[in-house]
């Protein structure tokens, strides 16, 4: 994966001023995109099984958040009721102040594998929506994830960390407000998945969408999110601020003391 | 040393055609020495003569061309409906509760049991021919279909939905792409039942195509052409399996199994 690495990714790496997250950070053009989204007292159960059970979170517009918790504490489950994908027993899902019905154009969700259409080039896969100009915009969005070379490939000959930053150019294309993000490096072995994180903090400062990402790993939270939050119980029960400013080094201290106190919570 | 290498190379290429080159002289032989009745089975440069007798008296050609648009018509008519019903019910679970129970018994029939009905409706025309070979090719085509497009991953088809594709677009870009493996399989197979039914049917009743041929000529004891029928028959069989193979590497580019080259070229 390495040399296919972006100038801009390096740059992200060898930064040494700090921005602090709670300044704004400098956006493009077409950025500022993202948008506020508010979960609301969300019950889900499966038969007898209550999974949501009143969950409540609200995320300002342009927020990384990080959301950490078991397995089968319902965090898919979240995810795909945030996109649309599934409707909440009680409770609303509200973007903008609007409650959602239906998919929404403005959420895109990176699942935790690829989901590439075999049959379909690198490209064309990135571009499966077919909107008008969708060639430039498909290349463009391969070009963040330092991808364009591999364009005519089908995903079958892709590496894994490959696949998935071509899913990550398929969400980018669409410019969403809000980027789901299910455990998408999961998957990936230690040195792919500090490049995914250098990518994705990248983009996520350069485009501004408000960003929900689910993981297993704690540090990874750390290390990327303005604010973690934990669920239990099919609620939220903790709640904190990452205030260390970026770029993070996962051996800072603060982040390796805050990273324990998360983990006695999940 | 090049050159050895090249006469190894040719060694290599004409070894498989040893074993049958050598039954063909011998048969030959055999033929010729009488040791194989003239009534059994005539020599093979006899079958050469009779081909080129029945090519020059144009016989030949009348007969494969009838026997080839049947087989034709009833692919396309069987093939056709079975594609249109497995399409149907794959995507339509009414349509499946409505329709299936009776495709299925249908199916449980063997269709060459229903000649001498075929026979009494149609007589000895084209249309029992083609009927035939529909019914014949209707069920593996149907039933690969239909499976196909139940077995595509679901994961597929909602990412497509999250990514913003309509009902129409997720069947075109997903549904059907993903089922055609299996479609192909269906096809394959009706392959070989449409010359398979078209053998029996034209042996039956029929006053045309390479089965009347070759029925007609055991009547006059022309073991040769008998012998050419059959050959004819083997060559069809053997040139739709190469029709469906270049088919499977044109429509499957994108499956592993079938990549030639490394890249798909745009
Ligand atoms: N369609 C479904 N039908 C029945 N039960 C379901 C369904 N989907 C999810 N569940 C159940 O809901 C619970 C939460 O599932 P979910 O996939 O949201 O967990 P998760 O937090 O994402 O777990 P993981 O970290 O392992 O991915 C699980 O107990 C699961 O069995
Ligand atoms: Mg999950």
């Amino acid at each position: 994966m390495g040399n296919s690495t972006s100038p801009a990714l390096k740059r992200v790496e060898v930064t040494q001023e700090p921005v602090s997250s709670d300044v704004a950070p400098v956006v493009d053009a077409d950025a500022a995109l993202g948008r506020p989204l508010s979960l609301d007292g969300l019950h889900v159960a499966f038969g007898e099984r209550k999974v949501l059970n009143g969950l409540t979170l609200d995320i300002p517009a342009r927020q990384f958040v990080a959301v950490v918790g078991r397995s089968g504490v319902g965090k898919s489950t979240l995810m795909r009721l945030i996109v649309g994908l599934d409707k909440p027993g009680a409770g609303e899902v509200r973007i903008d102040g609007v409650p959602v019905n239906g998919l929404q154009p403005s959420v895109r969700l990176l699942f935790q594998d690829a989901r590439l259409l075999p049959w379909q080039t690198v490209l064309n896969n990135v571009g499966i929506a077919r909107r008008p100009g969708w060639r430039e915009a498909s290349l463009a969005a391969l070009g963040d994830v330092g991808l364009v070379d591999r364009q005519s490939d089908w995903p079958a000959v892709l590496s894994g960390g490959q696949r998935q930053r071509v899913a990550l150019a398929r969400v980018l294309v669409s410019h969403p407000s809000i980027l789901l993000l299910d455990e998408p490096f999961g998957a990936l072995d230690a040195l792919t998945r500090s490049d995914m994180h250098a990518l994705l903090e990248r983009l996520w400062l350069q485009h501004g969408f408000t960003t929900l990402l689910i993981t297993h790993d704690v540090s990874e939270a750390v290390l990327l999110a303005d604010r973690v939050v934990v669920i239990r119980d099919g609620q939220i029960t903790y709640d904190v601020p990452i205030t260390i400013p970026r770029p993070r080094r996962r051996s800072d201290a603060a982040i390796v003391a805050l990273q324990s106190k998360i983990l006695e919570q999940v | 040393m090049k050159h050895r290498w090249a006469d190894r190379l040719s060694l290599e290429r004409l070894a498989p055609w040893l074993v049958p080159l050598g039954l063909v002289v011998l048969w030959e032989v055999a033929a010729r020495s009488g040791w194989i009745e003239q009534r059994v089975l005539p020599a093979p440069t006899q079958v050469a003569v009779a081909f080129w007798d029945t090519v020059s008296s144009g016989m030949l050609f009348h007969h494969v061309g009838i026997s080839f648009q049947r087989a034709l018509l009833g692919l396309l008519a069987g093939g056709g409906l079975g594609f249109a019903l497995g399409v149907l019910n794959g995507t339509s679970r009414h349509a499946e509760l409505l329709l299936d129970s009776a495709l299925q018994m249908f199916r449980n029939v063997p269709h060459l049991a229903v000649i001498p009905m075929v026979i009494l409706w149609f007589g000895i025309d084209e249309t029992a021919k083609v009927f035939l070979v529909a019914i014949g090719t209707l069920f593996p085509v149907y039933l690969n279909t239909f499976h196909g497009i139940r077995t595509v991953d679901h994961g597929l088809i909602e990412m497509a939905r999250v990514n913003g594709l309509g009902r129409a677009a997720v069947f075109w870009r997903v549904v059907l792409p993903g089922a055609m493996p299996s479609v192909l399989v269906g096809l394959r197979y009706a392959l070989g039942i449409m010359w398979l039914t078209l053998i029996v049917a034209e042996t039956i009743a029929a006053s045309s195509g390479i089965g009347y041929m070759t029925m007609n000529a055991r009547e006059f004891l022309q073991t040769d052409v008998v012998v050419l029928g059959i050959l004819v028959y083997a060559l069809l069989g053997k040139a739709a399996d190469v029709v469906t193979k270049s088919l499977e590497h044109r429509m499957l580019a994108w499956h592993p199994a079938y990549h030639s080259a490394r890249s798909a070229g745009g």
